[in-house]
């Protein structure tokens, strides 16, 4: 089922959490909602499963106008951060909760229902454990449970709100792999609302990062690393530096230095440059360069980090170089960076 | 085989680091003794006196059985009356904000302050023949004071605040994205209150009614103002009691208290073992 977000604006009290937010889902596909808390990506969801009400826009499913129906109508399947089981019900009350209430001849009979949750159980790799209470599980365990109940009512779009958040590193991951597998057997369009970029850039078909009530930017996980088109999105998916320069006729100035780049359709003035450290090319010379003294050298993991200062205004950046590499015995160091991107000076 | 304990059965569950276990058991059973055993076990000693031939003479006398009946039944419609309006009243005051809700909040707890027989004294004057609300009633035919049925609204007065105290702080730890995952799933409101919020209120409108239940059994100073205290009609146990005791019939009123005891005993410990039974249940 195709999602369609259009123009979609929410206030809580007046206060906006959502400005004028459209998005485009295509059937079938893995959508993560990416952000800092606060950004909007929890109410962008809630939206979605008709939990709240949009103050201007519609979202449509397929063709149909979803925000004129109830929660009951819409049919999503949505999976909460801790869980939200009925304790006092087994996992396959649990999982049949969503077929045995429905009314008249839509309600299948009660063995087929109980066919059913063993059916989902097996897919969720839970099988033997229908006569469990929620509290006798693990997190890990109770989550597959959510899972698995959110699809036993065949929903038009699987929602997920931060589903591993509560869970340990290990078992995280563990869910992460088997969650792509489970949506490649079944297909459902699922979105999902991470805080954690490596799940998102990992699992999801195409990222939507968020960031104030806005959508910074969509994608792939290549087109969100490797061209980000925002400095938020710079600064939040993966590391990033910054340098404030100057551009004059199409070429970049470092306080009264030029750095060798040029950006010949840059408007005159103020801009603020960004880059990855690990993308940088060292130079020995510095005739257009940016040259730094050494402040600080970290090791991590299979580099080192290196924090410069440059100029007189003593700005830090910082690069990464290979562990073995001898510019980082060195006092000044010079470098280039061989991608990157000028934003306007905030 | 040789290295295992031979001990086996009741043994203690290993406390915790944190010291104070025997010194707390000590006093906690200590302190139980003195204020609760003794004086109850004083109350069984002297009905015991009594003769097993004469105590049940006077158990199966009809005034006593009257008395008892009356006592126990009021009581127990009262609670029921009470488990019904009291979760009512904590669902208002735990899911909507109005104004004055404090003040709402602050006045269930006012049977618990208020001398009972403030509050007997306050329900005979309204609902006497000649009071407000009797008046209104009078014409209908309902006669409130003076029958069971004023015994039944002193009841429902004093036992209020056991249910809504119980309930709501249950109330206000439901999770609400559970009632938003029923309604995702498809549940209407009505399925949501009696297939999710009601099995885990459960328990402690369970409890609610119990504490009112038995807070009522006992209930003596509000009642006897509303309650005409006519032997056989209207005439609650503690009263009957009192008369003894009065009577310098001594026996009477201790074997009257001892069966109290033993019923009121029976009924908490029916509602306990519910609760112990669904709390293994669902944790």
């Amino acid at each position: 089922m195709e999602v369609r977000v259009a123009n979609v604006r929410k206030e809580f009290d007046r206060f906006p959490a959502l400005h004028d937010v459209s998005l485009d889902i295509k059937s079938g596909e893995l959508i993560a909602l990416l952000g800092p808390s606060g950004s909007g990506k929890t109410t962008l969801l809630r939206l979605i499963a008709g939990l709240e009400r949009p103050t201007k826009g519609a979202i449509f499913f397929g063709d149909e106008d979803a925000s004129q129906k109830s929660i009951q109508e819409r049919n999503v399947g949505f999976v909460f951060q801790h869980y939200a089981l009925f304790r006092h019900m087994t996992v396959a009350d649990n999982i049949g909760f969503g077929l045995k209430v429905r009314h008249g001849p839509s309600r299948p009979p009660a063995q087929e229902i109980r066919r059913r949750a063993s059916e989902l159980l097996d897919l969720v790799q839970l099988s033997g454990l229908e006569k469990r209470y929620p509290a006798q599980l693990s997190g890990g365990q109770r989550q597959r449970v959510a899972l698995a109940r959110a699809m036993a009512i065949e929903p038009k779009v699987l929602l997920l709100d931060e589903p591993f958040g509560a869970l340990d590193a290990q078992v995280r991951r563990e869910l992460r792999r088997w969650l792509r597998d489970i949506h490649d057997a079944t297909g459902h369009t699922t979105v999902f609302v991470t805080h954690d970029q490596e799940e998102a850039l990992e699992l999801a078909d195409r990222v939507v990062v968020m960031s104030q009530g806005r959508i910074e930017q969509v994608g792939t996980a290549d087109e969100i690393y490797d061209t980000p088109n925002s400095p938020f999105v710079y600064g939040f998916i993966g590391e990033s530096s910054s340098l404030p320069v100057k551009v004059e006729n199409g070429d970049i100035w470092l306080a009264d230095r030029p750095i060798g780049l040029s950006a010949p359709h840059a408007a005159s003035g103020e801009a603020m440059l960004y880059f990855r450290p690990h993308d940088v090319e060292l130079l020995d010379g510095c005739s257009g360069c940016i040259a730094g003294t050494v402040a600080a050298s970290r090791r991590v993991a299979d580099t080192r980090r290196v924090e410069l200062e440059i100029g007189g205004e003593r700005q830090r950046v910082e690069i990464e170089l290979p562990v073995d590499h001898p510019a980082a015995q060195k006092s000044r160091v010079a470098f280039r960076p061989r991608r990157w991107k000028l934003f306007p000076a905030a | 085989m040789t290295t295992a304990p031979a001990r086996a059965g009741w043994r203690f569950r290993q406390p915790s680091v944190i010291p104070g276990f025997g010194l707390t058991l000590g006093f906690s059973l200590a302190y139980l003794t003195l204020i609760i055993l003794i004086p109850l076990s004083g109350l069984v000693w002297r009905s015991a006196a009594l003769g097993w031939t004469d105590f049940w003479a006077i158990v199966a006398d009809r005034r006593t059985i009257n008395a008892l009946q009356i006592s126990f039944g009021t009581a127990f419609a009262a609670a029921a009356i009470n488990v019904v309006f009291g979760t009512l009243v904590a669902w208002v005051l735990v899911r909507y904000r109005f104004p004055g809700r404090r003040i709402v909040d602050a006045m269930v707890d006012l049977p618990f302050a208020l001398p009972t027989a403030v509050a007997g004294i306050a329900l005979t004057t309204l609902y006497a023949p000649n009071g407000w609300i009797g008046k209104l009633l009078m014409p209908l035919g309902i006669k409130v004071a003076y029958t069971p049925l004023g015994i039944v609204i002193a009841l429902v007065f004093i036992g209020l605040p056991f249910v809504v105290r119980t309930v709501q702080p249950i109330m206000e730890e439901i999770d609400k994205e559970v009632e938003e995952a029923a309604a995702t799933l498809g549940a209407s409101r009505f399925q949501i209150i009696t297939r999710i919020l009601f099995p885990g209120l459960a328990p402690a409108i369970v409890t609610g009614f119990s504490l009112a239940f038995a807070r009522g059994v006992g209930e003596y100073g509000s009642v006897i103002f509303i309650a005409g205290n006519l032997p056989f009609k209207s005439e609650i146990a503690p009263l009957l009691i009192v008369i003894r005791l009065e009577e310098y019939n001594y026996p009477a009123a201790t074997a009257i208290a001892a069966i109290m005891l033993a019923l009121s005993f029976l009924m908490l410990l029916v509602v306990n073992l519910v609760q112990s039974w669904s709390r293994k249940r669902y944790g």
